[in-house]
């Protein structure tokens, strides 16, 4: 469907107060200096979409490098290329809906040097061409980005044909590949400028919806490398994309009832920062993960690996629960499928009782009662 | 290269086949000899290519995209010094250079990993938009199976070579009408083929792949086409050479035992004798 033909979505999580400011040719919508309670000025919250970062990171990337090129598959507007193919004509190609071909011109470009950007909608790309990344680009280790856009629920009314819930898991699994989520627009700009600077194939996932910022420019960002955006004792809440925000509420809430969280901003989901998890677990002795994605194959399950090859922690996750969803708006979705910062909340308790349970650190108990439960659910 | 040379040269390249195939066990029979007359003039008449320095700037490009019939791609490589003939006596083995299907990390001169098929059009397209958009003489040459034309992406590919005039591009269909169930015609039929190419915007050009005259003329006439791409859709006899596994689908992926790579063998030196004495 022609993006300028849909319905305009309603912005999840934009403060109703909010107006429309045009900045550096990108849309951004700064929050009045709404008033806080004591009568401080709220610092201004710029919301805006992962997308727009993956838009201004391939510019900045393309001033940087003449070898960066850009392929898209008919998105060029609705992945933010429209200025790369303004600017640069010579470097955009226009692949036509055909995902497949994309990845194959996009590894045929960069055997001749290019950095290939391409860009589609996560659902088609990965979703319709896992065996040409896997061989044209993985095995062959092609100096190729695929920018996965419009990712997870929050693409909304376009409902589940539409929504990648998957792309993390089916990619996970190749060797070489590079797995980059980012939690906002900031950190996706960064994101494509080291993909950009980092020979090798990398999937970049983005989406449509405006949220407030979460990281600043400030913020370090190093690919494979856990950002720590607030420290705490009782768990720790690794989240990446969109939940890095609801994480960051989360554990607001889970202050009011003295219950501190260390909030990991997890935005390479490969290879994942093992040590972060592990010192994690070490600390905390809780883990909650959070990802707009099925709760398998993705965050959830990676550093699921992580844990059981090094250490025994409680782990819950917070993402879809393998099932598909449907047509709505992005603040409703994420309310019915559990992908809010009270979810995480509950399940950061949940986590908590469960290290408890155990006792300190007694893993073995707690491994045995797990056991004992699931033969009695057997047998019955 | 005059058309003898060539033709004793592929005689060559076909024996060489044979041995490996019987050793390995594993691999490619039909397609590889069938090929044989088009990589031998491909690599010794018509592409630039450095052997000692296979990522060469000023190299043209060479992509398979039906990935199987390597066993021919790494003979004329090796004929040409990319990597010791002695390797070819241990493809498909554990620990060696030679993978039962191309990859393009390790193995001298093999510019595509390939075996999924439809994947190497798609990537020679890619190659040679980008050397038309920086103005660079390398051409671009993927040779393809007529059974692999059953995938979508090739069509996807060739519509983008022909929408953006990749002139410098010339792809290679081997019509011997095989594929693992059957004839091509009941499988699925392709034709009419030459009819599809051009209406994808494609110069095309029918020959016969063995015929080293022939197959030189084409390369130098889609070479001088501007505006479009070329297609040579050769057609060729699966298994040449060997009267037992010409024409014959079961060839498609065995190999031929100890006796019958010997028989074969005393065939292709037969046949070797005739092209000394031959005219040409």
């Amino acid at each position: 469907m022609p993006e300028n033909k849909r319905q305009q979505p309603t912005d999840a999580n934009i403060p109703a107060d909010t107006k429309n400011t045009v900045k550096n040719g990108v849309k951004e919508i700064a929050a009045n200096n709404a008033k806080r309670d004591n009568g401080t000025e709220k610092p201004k919250e710029i919301v805006k979409a992962i997308r727009d970062g993956f838009g201004e990171g391939i510019m900045l990337a393309a001033k940087d490098d003449p070898n960066v090129v850009a392929l898209c598959a008919d998105l060029t507007d609705s992945d933010r290329l429209e200025e790369f193919k303004k600017t640069y004509p010579d470097r955009f190609v226009e692949v036509g809906i055909a995902e497949q071909n994309l990845i194959g011109v996009s590894c045929g470009m960069a055997h001749t040097g290019k950095v290939a950007f391409n860009a589609s909608f996560a659902v088609f790309n990965p979703g319709r061409s896992w065996d040409q990344v896997r061989v044209s680009m993985c095995y062959s280790n092609a100096n190729v980005k695929i920018y996965g856009g419009h990712a997870g629920i929050t693409v909304g009314q376009d409902g589940a044909t539409h929504q990648a819930l998957e792309d993390v898991a089916i990619l996970r699994c190749l060797p070489r590949i590079t797995i980059i989520v980012p939690a906002d627009a900031i950190e996706m700009r960064k994101a494509t400028l080291a993909a950009a600077k980092t020979p090798g194939p990398f999937y970049l996932r983005g989406g449509r919806e405006k949220f407030p910022q979460v990281t600043t420019e400030e913020t370090p960002f190093e690919i494979g490398k856990a950002v720590k955006l607030r420290d705490g004792d009782d768990v720790t809440i690794i989240a990446c994309g969109i939940m890095v925000r609801e994480a960051m509420l989360a554990a607001e809430e889970l202050a009011k009832a003295k219950i501190t969280a260390r909030v990991l901003d997890m935005h390479t989901i490969k290879p994942i920062d093992e040590r972060a998890i592990i010192d994690a677990a070490h600390d905390t002795g809780a883990i909650v993960t959070a990802e707009e994605h099925q709760i398998t194959g993705g965050l959830g399950g990676a550093v699921a690996e992580v844990l059981c090859g090094h250490i025994i922690a409680p782990l819950e996750r917070v993402g879809v629960k393998d099932t598909f969803c449907e047509s709505g708006n992005a603040p409703d979705l994420m309310d019915k499928y559990g992908l809010r910062a009270k979810d995480i909340v509950a399940a950061a308790k949940r986590a908590i009782d469960r290290k408890k349970g155990a006792g300190k650190r007694d893993t073995l108990k707690v491994s045995g009662s797990v056991i004992k439960r699931i033969t009695k659910t057997k047998k019955r | 290269m005059n058309n003898k040379e060539l033709a004793l040269l592929s005689n060559t390249a076909r024996q060489e086949i044979i041995k490996m195939l019987v050793r390995s066990k594993s691999g490619h029979t039909a397609g590889s000899l069938g090929m044989a007359d088009i990589f031998i003039t491909l690599y010794y008449d018509h592409a630039k290519t450095d052997a000692k320095n296979p990522g060469w700037e000023g190299r043209d490009y060479v992509y398979l995209s039906n990935g199987h019939i390597c066993p021919v791609w790494y003979t004329t490589l090796a004929m040409r010094g990319f990597f010791s003939i002695d390797e070819l006596s241990r493809l498909r083995q554990i620990n060696s250079l030679l993978q039962g299907h191309p990859h393009n990390e390790t193995i001298p001169g093999i510019e595509n990993s390939g075996g999924p098929l439809g994947q190497g059009i798609s990537q020679a397209a890619g190659c040679a938009l980008a050397l038309q958009r920086d103005k660079k003489p390398n051409r671009v040459y993927c040779m393809l199976g007529d059974g692999e034309l059953d995938e979508g992406q090739v069509w996807e590919a060739f519509m983008f070579a022909g929408k953006y005039k990749l002139d410098n591009l010339t792809a290679i269909v081997d019509r011997n009408n095989i594929q693992i169930d059957g004839y091509t015609t009941d499988v699925m039929d392709l034709e009419p083929l030459a009819d599809k190419f051009r209406a994808f915007n494609w110069n095309v050009i029918a020959l016969s792949g063995h015929d080293h005259g022939a197959i030189k003329k084409a390369l130098a006439k889609a070479a001088s086409t501007r505006g479009k791409p070329t297609v040579i859709i050769a057609k060729t006899t699966p298994g040449k050479g060997v009267k037992a596994f010409e024409d014959k689908y079961e060839w498609h992926g065995k190999t031929p035992s100890e006796e019958e790579g010997k028989r074969a063998l005393e065939e292709l030196q037969a046949e070797r004798a005739n092209i000394e004495k031959r005219w040409f």
